[in-house]
């Protein structure tokens, strides 16, 4: 329910979305507290891409969307950006025909203090020496793991208050995989973003997150700290494929 | 000899008119996806505006043309909001023939508030010429030429260089994605809109200032400017300048020296001729990139 | 059957009659120049269901289609001032030789695609009346060609009411061969090429050859559309066709609505109120201040027709009858309730 947990920065309360006849989520709740790295684990068709889609807007849902205690239910996309929300969509969404550095830059979109923008898109680089000193190469041409890393840094120049990743691992190699998480790590223990973590490879979300929740056929049927989930073996064999 | 660079000098000057119609062409294409039909008739619109603003307002010739670009903006922007938005939803086609009722009422429209008599525009450069190396060059027709690369550089400098710019070019390549970063693609796209309104404005004041012009004035311009950007590549500002100044340097070449050959009615059927021949080789255009169907 | 499914079945055989019927009534009744307008309804119908197919079928934008209107109409002029050949054979000659043409200029188009297809197409169509006007002793050149003016065979018959008829009854032989065409494997073959040309070439349609068989029937029906342009206004001049025509006859489809045969009656009728824009891009200088406001007028409602109707008269048509059926099913549902309750 709305407002039960004081601190948690992001709440869902019964959420539902369809792609026209489609229901893909019947009824999600989840919570995500600030300072908190939560997983969102599931199979393919899960619902777990269009929980992340419900809560940035850009997919019609009904339910209570709510961050930071507001009700955000019919902000559409940009309107949720503007609010620190920033979403690394499925796929990267990455400007091809752009350069990395234009790539980073647009990332501090929302904020008006250019200098600041270029700061913090410095320091977002800085996370990931594999591109920063490739700034005028085009966007296109990189490997998916630098599109990722890419992605990633051009998601942090917002200064957002709440990271929503949508399978960061996809079509990386594992060594690529390792290091990203090892970045989600250290911007979530060091730094303190909260960061919701959609991902099919349930054990490096686990070890990079404190909670999680499976989805299955569009409902939450598990959740709890990841450890446990990690630890439990019949979980982990039906639910997480491990 | 010099004859040849006299008719490169006039060529350009028609290229330039052609260009900045051409880039707003691309500018559009490169947002929507769709040609606007219109872009000619909005720039015949602001034509009548400026003039106008002249000979019934006494304004100065300058004043008046910076007035017209700003009012230029604000209805293309308008436009957009109004009338291409809106009809998106509905389909390509749709928003495409809006675009031609738009050149349908605005043709109509300029006819009925300022009479369809043929009018005149002064040119804001002096009637002299000048000698560089025994070729005659026209100050008018330089003037041409220097006002219509600013606008182009402008307009380069613009997109490459600003924030505004850049979040423009953002929106037009992945509109989704630049929603999540905050960015107001809806706005972006008015606002490329205005910009491309006010190039056509410059393209009609720049080619009212060289000969009597009506409502009709700016079709074939639109024709050429048309060719311009699918020679150069539909999707592509640099292309379509080039392609433009290419085909004002051919056409006036082919007036030159071959008017009794092929007379007047045949410059444009034998310039579009090659250009059709251009496509079939390079169906993407000059500098444009093919995007792989292979059907 | 139930009682709506008899009523409906009705209600399409009473709209099929009504408009032979009144086809064949009208032009009694409408005086000389009212017939000569039906007339030209008539033939914008048929140049219309052509570019419907090439269009709203085929999905391929045209904004050339008056040039293979032009092309009838000179093949017209020509065979019959140059070589005598009678009026009326000329009319399926005619179209015959525009679907070659077609055929001919759908070839290179097949590499083009969106606007690189609507660039050549509109180039076709500025280049056509130009090269008319270029080519003096076989096409007349900026004067145009005038034949004798067909009188009506019939003593019964004035010349106009004649030439309604005549435009009409080839009109409705085109639109009985369009419908059966698009009935059959040609018509789906079409629309899958419209909708998925990906698609439709694996599942084995020939997307080259469909793309120029419809460039190929679209001009046919342009060309005796054209024919009979030629026959009714017994003279042709290359102002007569200004690439504002392939605008409207483009416009004229969308308001009928693109896909749709019927739809097309309404796109021809809408054509008609368009104003003459044969006056705006030929030499003379006499406009006239109420063909200006026509113009205008024209694009508002075109664009109204856009906001409103996007799919034309035709769509109309459909959401009004789906309305209908929705609002019939509620009632039977009830009314089928109540015995058992």
């Amino acid at each position: 329910m709305i407002g039960a947990s004081p601190m948690a920065l992001l709440e869902l309360d019964d959420v539902e979305a369809r792609y026209g006849p489609i229901k893909a989520l019947h009824g999600v709740s989840l919570s995500v507290e600030e300072g908190q790295a939560v997983s969102l684990l599931g199979a393919n068709g899960a619902g777990k891409t269009t929980t992340l889609r419900a809560i940035s807007g850009t997919v019609r849902r009904t339910g209570d969307v709510a961050f930071d205690g507001r009700r955000i239910n019919r902000r559409p996309p940009e309107a949720v950006a503007r609010l620190g929300i920033s979403h690394v969509p499925e796929g990267r969404g990455i400007y091809d025909e752009l350069t990395v550095w234009e790539n980073v830059i647009l990332g501090g979109s929302i904020r008006r203090d250019r200098r600041g923008v270029k700061r913090d898109a410095e320091l977002a680089l800085r996370h990931f020496p594999r591109i920063a000193d490739r700034r005028k190469q085009q966007a296109g041409t990189l490997s998916g793991g630098e599109q990722q890393m890419l992605a990633l840094a051009r998601a942090l120049v917002s200064r957002p208050r709440l990271l929503l990743l949508d399978e960061p691992s996809l079509g990386l190699a594992p060594t690529a995989v390792s290091e990203l998480f090892r970045v989600v790590r250290h911007l979530n223990r060091e730094e303190g973003l909260t960061v919701l973590v959609v991902e099919q490879n349930a054990r490096i979300a686990l070890t990079s997150t404190q909670h999680a929740y499976v989805l299955e056929v569009g409902r939450v049927v598990l959740d709890g700290p990841s450890e446990d989930l990690a630890r439990h073996d019949g979980v982990r064999a039906s639910y997480l494929g491990y | 000899m010099t004859e040849f660079f006299q008719y490169v000098v006039v060529g350009l000057a028609n290229g330039g008119i052609y260009a900045t119609l051409a880039l707003a062409l691309v500018l559009i294409h490169r947002a929507t996806g769709i040609v606007n039909f219109a872009q000619g008739e909005m720039g015949m619109f602001c034509t009548f505006i400026a003039w106008a603003l002249i000979t019934h307002h006494g304004l100065p010739y300058w004043g008046a043309f910076f007035l017209t670009l700003v009012v230029a903006f604000f209805g293309g922007a308008a436009t957009c909001k109004l009338v291409i938005q809106p009809l998106s939803r509905t389909g390509e086609l749709t928003v495409v023939m809006a675009t031609i009722a738009l050149l349908i009422i605005l043709n109509g429209l300029a006819g009925w508030i300022w009479s369809p008599e043929v009018k005149f525009l002064e040119s804001p450069f002096p009637l002299e010429v000048v000698h560089v190396g025994g070729v005659v060059m026209n100050v008018q027709d330089l003037g041409v030429i220097g006002v219509s690369l600013l606008c182009v550089a402008i307009v380069f400098v613009f997109f490459r260089f600003t924030r505004l710019g850049l979040q423009m070019r953002a929106s037009a390549v992945g509109p989704a994605t630049s929603r999540l970063l905050g960015i107001r693609v809806g706005l972006m796209l008015s606002i490329g809109w205005g910009l491309a309104a006010m190039l056509s404005a410059v393209s009609g004041i720049m080619a009212a200032s060289r000969l009597p012009f009506d409502p009709n004035f700016m079709l074939i311009v639109l024709t050429y400017a048309f060719a311009a950007a699918v020679l150069g590549g539909i999707d592509s500002p640099v292309g379509s300048v080039v392609g433009a100044f290419l085909i004002g340097i051919g056409i006036s070449l082919l007036s030159g020296y071959a008017s009794s050959f092929l007379g007047t009615e045949l410059q444009l059927p034998l310039a579009l001729a090659v250009l059709m021949l251009v496509l079939i080789v390079r169906p993407a255009g000059l500098f444009g990139q093919v995007v792989v169907r292979r059907v | 059957m139930t009682p709506f499914g008899a009523e409906k079945i009705l209600w399409r055989m009473l709209a099929l009659a009504a408009v032979p019927l009144l086809v064949v009534l009208l032009p009694k009744t409408l005086g000389d120049y009212y017939n000569f307008r039906f007339a030209l309804v008539g033939i914008y119908f048929i140049a219309i269901i052509g570019l419907n197919i090439l269009t709203g079928y085929n999905g391929q934008i045209s904004l050339g289609h008056g040039a293979f209107l032009a092309f009838g109409a000179y093949t017209t002029a020509i065979l019959v001032s140059n070589y005598g050949v009678g009026e009326y054979w000329t009319i399926p000659i005619a179209g015959i030789l525009t679907g070659i043409f077609g055929f001919l200029f759908g070839l290179p188009a097949l590499r083009l695609s969106g606007v690189y297809l609507a660039l050549a197409t509109f180039s076709l169509a500025t280049s056509i009346p130009l090269i008319a006007k270029r080519y003096d002793g076989f096409a007349g050149g900026g004067q145009g060609k005038t034949i004798a003016l067909p009188s009506s065979p019939f003593g019964a018959l004035s010349t106009n009411e004649w030439l309604s008829y005549l435009t009409w009854a080839v009109a409705a032989l085109m639109f009985g061969a369009a419908w059966l065409l698009l009935r059959g494997r040609v018509g789906r073959s079409f629309r899958a090429v419209r909708d998925a040309p990906i698609a439709a070439v694996s599942s084995g349609i020939g997307l080259a050859r469909h793309k120029t068989l419809a460039f190929a029937i679209a001009a046919a029906y342009a060309g005796v559309a054209g024919a009979l342009f030629t026959i009714a206004n017994a003279f042709v001049n290359p102002d007569s066709f200004p690439v504002s025509l392939s605008i409207l006859l483009l416009t004229g489809a969308v308001v009928g609505g693109l896909g749709s045969l019927e739809g097309m009656l309404f796109g021809a009728i809408f054509i008609q109120f368009a104003p003459d824009w044969g006056d705006k891009l030929s030499k003379q200088v006499h406009y006239n201040e109420a063909s200006i406001q026509s113009t205008v007028f024209y694009g508002l409602i075109l664009l109204g027709v856009l906001f409103v109707m996007p799919n034309g008269a035709a769509g109309l048509l459909r959401r009004g009858r789906a309305g209908l059926a929705r609002a019939r099913g509620r009632y039977a549902d009830r009314s089928q309730a109540e015995p058992s309750a």
